[in-house]
């Protein structure tokens, strides 16, 4: 299929349009469409369940992205009764989606391969996928788990609360030894509620739910919820707004992976890059507070603009104090590279090949460390990302050194992007007025944090309020890809391959 | 060898002087201890209530903020049509008790701050006091900087603090999150692998009162529902100044009252809505 193929609507990226020009198409064409998408190279950005118009009936909708022709494309389908035919084999990128579906709306996926919940909650319809009785307590992780059966075979559990100051969920691994066969993950732990209660919305909650999907991705998070605001209220942000929008994006993505360097040296024992960067991390976040008074960015992004302007002295002293950290950085993790014991610990270990990593639909630095290149601040541009350009950062070989070398890269461009923008910061309202939502539509945003894609699509009602809002963290899409990096590899090695994608488990959760 | 030695000199040495020294500066925009001119307020204005998320300003008498429930996000300031309410640079926030979180203007001078222990804690935990950090639902930055005090910068452990991978290991507790219906259990379990005496803290909105997510049906409102709380450090996420204090408070290693000269120093609120 290519975007311009009639079944299917296109948009880009920040675009609202009509519900009824999405088109409803039967299940058959419509798991069709993805399919040949799929294998003409697009992406599933996000598949997800939300009411119909015909009674009993769900609607599922697609949204697929095409990164060579910088176009996203949508299509729903009426799924009567309680299953629909599963694309999980023939797509794998699509399994969890899947699993979320029955989940939030009972309905069984026929021949899904491995069918278990996501999150283990109760559906949204009364209508149970499993057929599990209503007043039977639902617990986490509870279910059966892949096994490998055999005399010198045994099971590692590991996990909800975990030994360091992490979120939880728990992993099971298959081993052989040393080795681990396979490892499942079981998460749902930080599940809160928080896509069932966006419903209804906009409220006085609704940006602080946006602002806290994540915390680790406030300014992902929020600037995407933002452009689907502004989407669907047809107002722009300010070429300030958005450039600061930007910076505080880039900030964001440099703390995380500072700081992520500084776990994966600390992983293998390496201590001075793990101390250097811990602190080195702090720094960035107090560049991010600098703006807005939180480290985390809370605050700062607003639908319509930015709740705080960007003076001309604090953009000199975000200069100064990006030229320290750059120094800092850099010296800190150039000793990784110089150091033989390091690299013998990140080089092939936990490798995800491109072939998977695509078939997995991974995103963010981890598909770029497997060779894939996709970065939606490239293939689905929005707001300050339209006008300057980040370079696309990629390495080969899909391991803990790759994860980890992309991430420098990153570090480097995005440090540069910062600059340009303080250097060249265009005037303009800090925040502009958002009016009425738009009844009876339909919008899509998606931006790259630090992690990855972060796609939002809002559908609002007759009256302008959410009638449905789907997150996608960029962590759904990668937890499979941790799970694969670990096949084969010494079950010693998972802090470092966990550390070297470093996903969300309460973006995941929700 | 010798790069790590150059790296070494070149990064310095940076661990704060704080607390026998100045603590470390605060951002301008930075939003501590609200301040609430009530005599401000128009007769019936509900407005900052109206506009709070959480419900931390009490619909039925707004002009009481409990920090227990506040996000410290300037909605109701920015709603506040007489600029009655400021949030000032205090960042001493922490609590013994849920009510010491209220703040209100006939109760600003009566403020407290968190008290030590007793003496029979302090004794056991004044000077060691190994904590598991139990994350349960919330948004991961509380977790995010609590562990930053372990960095150079902060370097918990010189006061005898330290997170510990087992709660075999630990005297307490360090609870974020609201504790979501999927962790109760879990949280539990772990409470009770501590051994008595123990202490837990709660860590942000989320873990006092469920924060964001107060009255959702997947999560509780905070940690007390499951287990008893010894400390309250309120924010979303609290600076990690703001928990430091608290803990060194609960230690005794900071006995002085909040610092309300540092309340009179307003944050900037952000740019309205116009
Ligand atoms: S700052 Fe606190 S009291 Fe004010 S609106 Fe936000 S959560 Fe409510
Ligand atoms: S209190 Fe705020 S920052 Fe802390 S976990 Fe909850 S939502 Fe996140």
């Amino acid at each position: 299929m290519n975007a311009s193929r009639p079944d299917f609507a296109t948009l880009t990226n920040g675009q609202a349009v009509k519900r009824s020009e999405i088109p409803v198409l039967t299940p058959e064409v419509f798991g069709q469409a993805i399919l040949d998408g799929v294998a003409a190279r697009q992406r599933v950005s996000a598949l997800f369940g939300a009411s119909s118009p015909i009674p009993g009936a769900t609607r599922i909708y697609a949204v697929l992205a095409d990164d060579e022709q910088n176009l996203l494309s949508a299509a729903a389908t009426d799924i009567a009764g309680g299953e629909f035919p599963s694309l999980t084999p023939r797509c794998p990128q699509v399994h969890l989606f899947e699993r979320e579906i029955a989940e939030q709306f009972g309905l069984r996926p026929i021949g899904h391969p491995w069918f278990k919940p996501v999150r283990y909650c109760r559906s949204w319809t009364g209508r149970d996928a499993w057929g599990r009785p209503a007043g039977q307590p639902i617990l986490p992780a509870v279910g059966d788990f892949y096994r490998v059966e055999g005399e010198q075979v045994h099971e590692v559990a590991v996990g909800p609360v975990h030994a360091g100051v992490i979120e939880p969920g728990h992993f099971r691994f298959q081993c052989h030894g040393e080795q681990v066969f396979h490892l499942e993950i079981a998460l749902g732990f930080q599940h809160r509620g928080v896509e069932e209660e966006l419903i209804g919305g906009p409220n006085a909650r609704t940006v602080h739910y946006a602002e806290t999907l994540s915390g680790d991705a406030t300014v992902a998070h929020a600037t995407t919820y933002s452009h689907v605001i502004e989407a669907l209220a047809g107002c722009q942000a300010s070429a300030r707004a958005q450039a600061v929008r930007g910076i505080a994006l880039e900030l964001e993505r440099l703390a995380n992976h500072i700081g992520d360097l500084g776990a994966l040296a600390g992983d293998v024992g390496y201590l001075p890059t793990a101390s250097f960067c811990g602190r080195i991390r702090g720094d960035f976040l107090n560049m991010t507070a600098l703006l807005c008074g939180s480290r985390f960015g809370r605050g700062l992004i607003r639908p319509g603009g930015l709740g705080f302007d960007a003076d001309a002295d604090r953009m000199a002293e975000l200069g100064r104090r990006l030229d320290a950290g750059e120094k800092d950085a850099t010296v800190a993790i150039r000793l990784l590279w110089d150091t033989q014991s390091v690299m013998a610990r990140f080089e092939e270990v936990g490798p995800l090949p491109r072939k998977v990593a695509a078939e997995l639909g991974i995103v963010g630095p981890a598909a770029r460390a497997s060779g894939l290149e996709r970065d939606v601040r490239r293939d689905q541009p929005s707001g300050i990302f339209c006008f300057s350009h980040i370079p696309l950062s990629t390495c080969e070989s899909g391991d803990v050194f790759a994860r980890a070398f992309v991430r420098w890269l990153e570090i480097q461009h995005t440090i540069g992007f910062i600059r340009d923008q303080i250097r060249s910061l265009p005037s303009g309202a800090p925040r502009v007025p958002v009016k009425a939502l738009a009844p009876d539509s339909f919008a899509v945003a998606l931006n790259e944090g630090w992690r990855g894609e972060v796609c939002h699509v809002a559908l609002t009602d007759a009256q302008g309020r959410f009638a449905r809002y789907k997150v996608v963290d960029p962590s759904f899409h990668n937890w499979p890809g941790l799970a694969y990096a670990l096949r084969d590899q010494e079950i010693s090695d998972f802090p470092i391959c966990n550390k070297s994608f470093n996903l969300s488990y309460c973006g995941h959760d929700l | 060898m010798i790069n790590i030695l150059l790296a070494r000199l070149q990064q310095k040495h940076r661990t704060m002087k704080y607390p026998d020294g100045a603590p470390p500066p605060l951002p301008d925009r930075f939003r501590g201890r609200p301040v609430i001119d009530t005599a401000q307020c128009p007769e019936g204005c509900r407005a900052c209530a109206d506009a709070c998320p959480t419900g931390a300003l009490d619909p039925q008498d707004p002009g009481r903020i409990d920090l227990g429930k506040c996000l410290f996000c300037t909605d109701c300031a920015e709603a506040c049509p007489k600029q009655a309410i400021t949030f000032s640079q205090n960042y001493q926030l922490a609590a013994r008790s849920r009510k010491d979180l209220l703040v209100a203007r006939e109760r600003q001078a009566a403020e407290v701050a968190a008290a030590a222990l007793d003496a029979k804690y302090r004794k056991l935990f004044g000077r060691s006091l190994k904590l598991r950090q139990v994350s349960a639902g919330g948004c991961n930055a509380c977790e995010a900087d609590s562990n930053v005090l372990g960095t150079v910068g902060w370097d918990l452990s010189r006061f005898g603090l330290q997170f510990v991978a087992s709660p075999r290991h630990a005297d307490g507790l360090l609870v974020t999150g609201p504790v979501s219906r999927n962790m109760a259990l879990a949280l539990k379990k772990t409470y009770d692998a501590v051994s008595d005496p123990r202490i837990v803290i709660a860590v942000g909105a989320c873990a006092i009162s469920g924060g964001p997510y107060i009255g959702h049906a997947e999560a509780g409102n905070g940690a007390e529902s499951i287990v008893p709380v010894d400390l309250y450090i309120p924010g979303c996420p609290p600076n990690p100044l703001t928990i430091l204090d608290g803990l060194l408070r609960l230690i005794g290693r900071i006995e002085d009252d909040i610092n309300f000269q540092l309340s009179t120093r307003n944050a900037q609120l952000p740019s309205k809505n116009p």
